[in-house]
């Protein structure tokens, strides 16, 4: 069967900050590394993979530079890379990303009829999680989000358990399917010598924008129905209170919970009737 | 004679290329480039660039009502195109500076503010009535009307309360298909109804669904959406959505415009609003749709659904946390926090020495080897606040720590810093909670 995994190069958020002079993003030293959801549905394509024979192919998009990601990736046992960059491309919000990694995912599809696409939940320095589901639209194919569990996978069909707020909802999908996944999915492997020996010396391909038939007009910024209009640092957090509640613990716990419902941090709701809450 | 950038300011956010109306600009890197062959001195780039990064080196030849920053929102199709676009229009005809040819906000084609209602399982989820409160003071600000939007089966228990929380209008889609949330079948019939009545705002909340169905309508309507957000307004003079959202893990906030097309697409998250009052007894117009498809155009289906605590689900979409750190010394001691939780309906969460104490299992671990999150209140218990720990929980709305130590770390980020005995102090504040919620539930 024929795996393909949307993956992105993101900078590690932990490590951003703002300069409060500034009000500026300190970008400088901050590490490049897989967007961590992107590598558990690695690891999910390679098990699959592992168990039922095929291919697992990597598409990215981004600078040259996430060709780094990409060669990374191999190493866990991926069979092909490729990496979508241009200077076209960038600027592109969700809906043209979507849009770009679909006509690379298309391309596969008529060659190597793809059945399975894995994609992380969303990229931790955007945490928009449209750009999966987006592909699955222009794709045709049916989403399935937020996966925690893949129970089965058979020529046809793939049965996924999904998280939500209430609870798990068992899924069965018609292929070819795509998934965005949860951490929960599964562990990740350590790479194995011999693919660290096949990555280093692999190439990711590079595809730009005369590789396949885009409509320019539908990508980058000028694409991009979004834009962003203002950035700025998020309100600061000032010097707390510190209370001493050595000697009157519930006194002290009184006026906390006080101040908390007259500042509104915490509202009541009344209870809805009729069990619609 | 070029306009230079500073590249320490520069975010690469794109919309100086957007706004330069002879296309000098362009992103190389993630950062702003000029072309100074073709670049004419305008400045609109200047005027746009929401961190000030760049700026006209020499001062423009051209008269300076060029440099008018509402040109483009008043540009009309059927004007002559002013003489600095004219060769862009001409090369590029479909692509007519999309900013100028923004549907009319506010007008007959596009109008209205719709709130999807996320009806699952028997519940509404409480952040759509959040919205009908938000939602109100965006159509308010407009000048247009508020309506809710309904698809589920055997909904009708829901339509008056959509009115008493404010909708003037309610549409309804009731249909067997649409029993349990499925992709497919609900972006289907949301996107019927956006195409036939054409609302220029629609919001759903930041949920489980709505982040899984609103990304599946805007791609089949071809429109924008931003995810997340925690503020909504309007801009007074273009009446457009500015859509606030935290990202970059928090570090930063930005407003995303959606100026190109419609309906202006957003997920807001839950328990940021504040929910509106409750008017029993009011009415408004109802309009009910069919739903035409048959579950043969469908390749989904549900074959079971396991509940399960709502709050162990989520931890980094929880509202409320209560987290424990070694300080609580024992596992029988974890009832303390549990009831704490249990009180505000918040969801149990602790450092990464309270799991490997074997308190809690590593999905309920906050920091950097664990989840980030970003709840409305952290309630931090005995936890002594190692950076690990920090960067995984300081962007949340509202800390409060309680800890013996005066010089723990965790005091510092927090609002409110309790110095006591977290075995008197807790149970003290569970009791108080427990006191005023009586009558409801936190939110």
């Amino acid at each position: 069967m024929n795996f393909v995994v949307c993956l992105k190069q993101v900078p590690d958020t932990s490590e951003v900050r703002i300069d409060p002079a500034t009000n500026t993003l300190m970008r400088e030293g901050v590490p490049s590394i897989i967007n961590p959801y992107d590598a558990h549905g690695l690891e999910e394509a390679i098990r699959l993979k592992e168990k039922v024979g095929g291919k697992v192919t990597i598409v990215s998009m981004g600078p040259p530079q996430a060709k780094d990601a990409l060669k990374k990736a191999m190493t866990y046992g991926a069979d092909r890379a490729i990496l979508l960059s241009d200077r076209a491309f960038g600027g592109s919000d969700s809906l043209a990303t979507a849009y770009i990694l679909s006509m690379a995912l298309q391309k596969i599809h008529e060659t190597e009829p793809i059945d399975v696409v894995f994609a992380g939940k969303e990229a931790i320095d955007g945490d928009t999680a449209q750009t999966g589901p987006g592909i699955a639209q222009r794709l045709g194919f049916p989403q399935l989000t937020y996966v925690i569990k893949v129970r089965e996978l058979t020529e046809t069909t793939i049965t996924v358990e999904r998280k939500t707020e209430s609870g798990r909802q068992v899924v069965q999908a018609q292929l070819p399917a795509l998934l965005t996944v949860e951490k929960e999915l599964n562990d990740l492997r350590y790479a194995t010598l011999p693919n660290m020996m096949n990555a280093a010396t692999y190439e990711p391909e590079v595809w730009d924008v005369n590789s396949l038939p885009f409509d320019t007009k539908q990508m980058g910024l000028k694409g991009s129905p979004t834009s962003v209009s203002r950035i700025f640092a998020p309100p600061g957090r000032s010097g707390g209170e510190i209370m001493d509640a050595m000697n009157d613990p519930s006194g002290v716990a009184a006026t906390v919970v006080q101040k908390i419902f007259q500042q509104n941090i915490i509202m009541v709701s009344p209870l809805a009737k009729g069990g619609k809450r | 004679m070029t306009v230079a950038v500073d590249k320490t300011k520069c975010i690469g956010c794109g919309a100086c290329v957007v706004e330069c109306p002879v296309e000098a600009l362009d992103l190389i890197d993630g950062l702003a480039v000029v072309d100074p062959k073709k670049c004419e001195d305008h400045g609109k780039c200047a005027l746009v660039c929401p961190t000030n990064a760049l700026a006209v080196v020499k001062k423009p030849s051209k008269p300076s009502d060029e440099l008018n920053e509402e040109a483009g929102s008043k540009f009309n199709l059927k004007d002559p195109l002013p003489e600095s676009v004219k060769d862009y229009a001409q090369d590029n005809n479909n692509k007519t500076i999309r900013s100028q040819v923004t549907p009319v906000a506010g007008g007959d084609v596009w109008s209205g503010v719709w709130v999807i209602i996320e009806y699952t399982n028997g519940k509404v989820a409480p952040v759509s009535w959040e919205l009908l409160g938000e939602g109100r003071k965006l159509a308010d600000a407009i000048g247009c009307g508020l309506s809710g939007v309904i698809t589920g089966y055997q909904v009708e228990n829901v339509i008056p309360e959509a009115f008493a929380y404010g909708a003037e209008k309610v549409y309804v889609i009731d249909h067997p298909i649409l029993k349990d949330y499925r992709s497919e079948p609900y972006a289907e019939a949301i996107t019927g109804l956006v195409k036939k009545y054409q609302p220029e705002i629609i919001l759903m909340g930041a949920t489980s669904m709505g982040r899984d169905v609103f990304p599946a309508i805007a791609t089949k309507l071809q429109t924008g959406l931003t995810a997340d957000c925690t503020v909504l307004g309007i801009d007074p003079e273009t009446k457009l959505l500015q859509q606030t959202r935290p990202a970059f893990g928090g570090n930063i906030m930005a407003t995303i415009l959606c100026r190109t097309s419609r309906p202006q697409m957003a997920t807001v998250r839950p328990r940021v609003m504040a929910m509106p009052e409750r008017v029993d007894g009011r009415v408004g117009e109802l309009i009910q749709e069919e739903f035409t498809l048959e579950e043969e155009n469908f390749r989904t289906k549900i074959l079971e659904f396991i509940s399960s605590d709502a709050r162990s689900a989520f931890l980094d979409k929880a509202e409320i946390i209560v987290a424990v750190g070694l300080g609580i010394a024992a596992k029988r001691n974890m009832v303390i926090a549990e009831e704490l939780a249990e009180v505000l309906g918040g969801t149990i969460a602790g450092t990464r020495g309270a799991v490997e104490a074997g308190w809690l299992t590593h999905d309920q671990q906050v920091g950097q080897s664990g989840v980030t999150v970003r709840p409305k209140v952290y309630i931090a218990i005995g936890i002594s606040g190692a950076i690990q720990h920090l960067v995984g929980m300081e962007t949340s709305d509202f800390i409060i720590a309680i800890n013996n130590d005066p010089e723990a770390a965790i005091l510092k980020v927090a609002n409110y810093g309790i110095v006591g005995d977290l075995f008197q102090v807790v149970p003290a504040l569970t009791a108080e909670f427990k006191k005023r919620l009586q009558h409801g539930v936190a939110n």
